[in-house]
């Protein structure tokens, strides 16, 4: 595929040729400056190249949503973020976004409305499971998956949060693969430990980490990739993949990752 | 001798009824000290809720076993108080079984499955009394969960112990009335067998009328001033539920879980700061009162339907037993959050009543002298207590409003929040990074382009 030239036109560039994207890319914090999850984003990029979704990113005009802040209890920071990140979507007339981070997602979709930003927001796990239902995304040419045994762990922001359970089991399904269940999931599922701001703080005293906790559930499974959807749930059950000395034989991924590997991306 | 019990009935209805009122009206009072917040919208939605979760108990059911047998005692609660009218009457008129010449021998089949539902309470209520002492079920442990030690961890005993008595009564009063029918006494309309007190009947034939008589006599006032004694004891017992459950289902958020509340006094702040919109405006917008302070430091600062939620808990630790904080040997116990919130409320209550109605200042707050701030900071906001709870408490929505408190008002975030706090408002990012390099992810991508 290496014929595959990649796009990653921005808004502004698409509104200096009088162009509208099908869908905005709201790539976060973490898919902008954190080295794991860039992987993240290149790989779904990759994605909608070959799928011809004429998309764009907002670049450098894209701020933080304000999700860590509201959690951590700073409304003005929070407000601040949402004012100005609503301002730059409106003067670009977005309509419809789409983005990786459950975190940016929930924000988006639930708290912007209330401050006059209406949009229609999709995780990319809803997108990636329309892509492969109408054909645009097809698994082939890429790695197999068939018999490889992957666990998903739902992330709070898009499970419970939202009531998105079905989507990303969807995507992985296509990928033909073992898909086993931790012994807490959907509904259930045990949080990773790294919402409502606690990805910026030490965790306060415990006998145990959360993710450690979480990552023996996913241990538990027999899985030899863990499916994520969530660059805090990444970090976090990464980290305790590494304390439990598994790097080896336990790989995590996202989906869009795992969805590019078997499309030969 | 009949008027004087007719008398003596009436009597202790009516000061059962007044106490009631006295201590419902002081619940009522103390909810409405919270903020107001519009929870009236999509009365069919939130109808169909109630029907769903407090009236069909729908989320107990997550726990199969638990919910027949909660829902049996659920049952049985509901429909015997269709013999506790019967029984009101009786005492009111002096009268003895009203309903059964009216009935004829529906009347036998109703009573029979008034008793079917007595031995099914009375049952389940062993076992439930058996999981709290025996098997020590772990949310239910007060050597796990502090908030669990003392009255709560009596309450939930007493509670069983109440019922299994109450249970046994009716069934003893049955069995000596249908033994005195048999013998004929005046008084005692002829009904005939029940299907389960009849088994008990051997214990009493051998007695002499007039002692039947004090017995059936003792057993019907003893269950009767039992379920008066209960109706004043659940005011003031997590037992409040059986009432709540309805409104606090009822009233529950319709929104997604993710959401978080707005604080529209803020919007107007940062719109001026944004230049969005003047001060002038701002202020000639409305009865612009800047909030007395941000979040919620005490009771009066949570919303009436945070304060109902504190009211309707059970305490069954459903929430905690979630809680990956809770699970992983944090101080946070989402249970005992509700706890507090409620207990903050008795004493508020309690202070009122001593000042005439109105509350003195005891300088005590909710967060500080209930909740610590260690326990809040360790949420995750997971929602899996939300999640969990089996009427619809959001003890979330209470965490979060302590948090604005502490950071906003107080201004005492954990130094790494100050830091992420500053890195989004200078840098627009959590991380300490330049905004300038936000797009550079793309730079081989574009550059091979």
């Amino acid at each position: 595929m290496s014929e595959l030239i990649y796009k990653v036109p921005t808004m502004a560039e698409m509104a200096a040729s009088n162009e509208t994207p099908e869908v905005l890319f709201w790539v976060g914090c973490a898919g902008s400056f954190d080295d794991r999850y860039k992987k993240v984003t290149v790989a779904f990029v990759k994605i909608l190249n070959k799928a011809g979704v004429k998309f764009a990113v907002l670049g450098t005009e894209e701020s933080c949503t304000g999700d860590p802040a509201r959690r951590a209890g700073n409304e003005f920071t929070f407000q601040m973020l949402a004012m100005s990140n609503i301002q730059v979507l409106d003067m670009y007339g977005v309509k419809k976004i789409v983005t990786a981070c459950p975190h940016c997602f929930n924000t988006l979709k639930n708290e912007y409305p209330e401050l006059g930003g209406n949009y229609e927001v999709l995780h990319h796990s809803e997108y990636l499971q329309q892509l492969i239902d109408e054909g645009r995304v097809r698994i082939e040419s890429g790695e197999s998956f068939k018999g490889r045994k992957i666990t998903f762990h739902d992330s709070c922001y898009l499970g419970r949060a939202n009531g998105i359970y079905e989507a990303p089991r969807h995507v992985l399904e296509a990928l033909d693969a073992d898909l086993v269940e931790m012994k807490r999931s959907k509904v259930k599922g045990l949080c990773c430990g790294a919402g409502g701001g606690q990805m910026f703080k030490e965790p306060e005293p415990g006998k145990k980490d959360i993710n450690i906790e979480r990552i023996e559930e996913a241990i538990d499974t027999g899985a030899t990739t863990i499916a994520v959807a969530c660059p805090f749930c990444m970090v976090m059950i990464t980290d305790g993949i590494k304390n439990k000395e598994k790097e080896d034989s336990v790989k995590v991924f996202d989906l869009a990752e795992l969805i590019a590997q078997a499309e030969g991306l | 001798m009949a008027l004087i019990q007719q008398i003596i009935f009436l009597v202790i209805l009516g000061i059962v009824g007044w106490l009631v009122y006295k201590r419902a009206s002081l619940i009522r009072k103390t909810i409405m000290l919270g903020r107001d917040e519009d929870r009236y919208d999509q009365p069919a939605q939130r109808f169909s809720i109630m029907f769903r979760v407090a009236f069909g108990q729908k989320k107990m059911f997550d726990r199969p076993l638990i919910g027949i047998m909660h829902f049996v005692v659920y049952a049985g609660f509901l429909l015997i108080n269709i013999e506790v009218l019967e029984i009101v009457l009786d005492g009111i008129l002096g009268k003895h079984r009203l309903f059964a010449p009216f009935l004829g021998t529906f009347y036998n089949f109703l009573i029979g499955f008034f008793e079917f539902l007595a031995v099914g309470v009375l049952v389940t209520c062993l076992i439930f009394l058996i999981r709290r002492t025996i098997l020590k079920v772990e949310r239910l442990k007060p050597s796990r969960h502090r908030e669990m030690n003392g009255w709560p961890e009596l309450d939930g005993k007493i509670i069983l112990i109440f019922e299994i008595i109450l249970m046994l009564a009716i069934l003893t009063m049955n069995a000596a009335d249908t033994v005195l029918q048999e013998m004929g006494s005046r008084h005692y309309t002829v009904t005939g067998d029940f299907p389960f007190s009849q088994f008990l009947k051997p214990i009493f034939t051998s007695w002499t009328e007039p002692s039947l008589v004090i017995y059936e006599r003792f057993a019907w006032w003893f269950h009767i001033l039992g379920i008066f004694a209960f109706a004043v004891y659940v005011t003031y017992s997590k037992h409040l539920h059986i009432a709540l459950a309805f409104p606090n289902t009822y009233f529950s958020r319709l929104t997604p879980k993710g959401e978080m509340n707005n604080m529209p006094d803020i919007t107007k702040e940062v719109k001026i700061m944004l230049g969005l919109t003047t001060p002038e405006d701002a202020v000639a917008g409305a009865e612009n009162v800047f909030p007395e302070r941000f979040g919620a430091k005490d009771v009066p600062d949570l919303s009436w339907k945070n304060l109902m939620d504190a009211y309707s808990c059970t305490e069954c630790g459903r929430c905690t037993s979630a809680c990956p904080a809770n699970l992983t040997g944090k101080k946070l116990s989402p249970r005992k959050i509700m706890m507090d919130t409620r207990d903050r409320l008795e004493d508020i209550g309690r202070n009122m009543q001593v000042n005439s109605g109105a509350f003195v200042d005891d300088g005590k707050s909710l967060i500080g002298d209930y909740i610590s701030n260690e326990e809040i900071l360790a949420c995750t906001t997971c929602n899996a207590c939300v999640q969990e709870c089996p009427i619809l408490i959001n003890p979330l929505d209470i965490i979060l409003q302590l948090r604005r408190y502490k950071v906003m008002d107080e201004a005492q975030a954990p130094g790494s929040w100050n830091a992420m706090f500053q890195n989004l408002d200078t840098n627009q990012a959590p991380w300490k990074f330049s905004p300038g390099d936000r797009f550079n992810w793309a730079d081989k991508l574009r550059n091979e382009g």
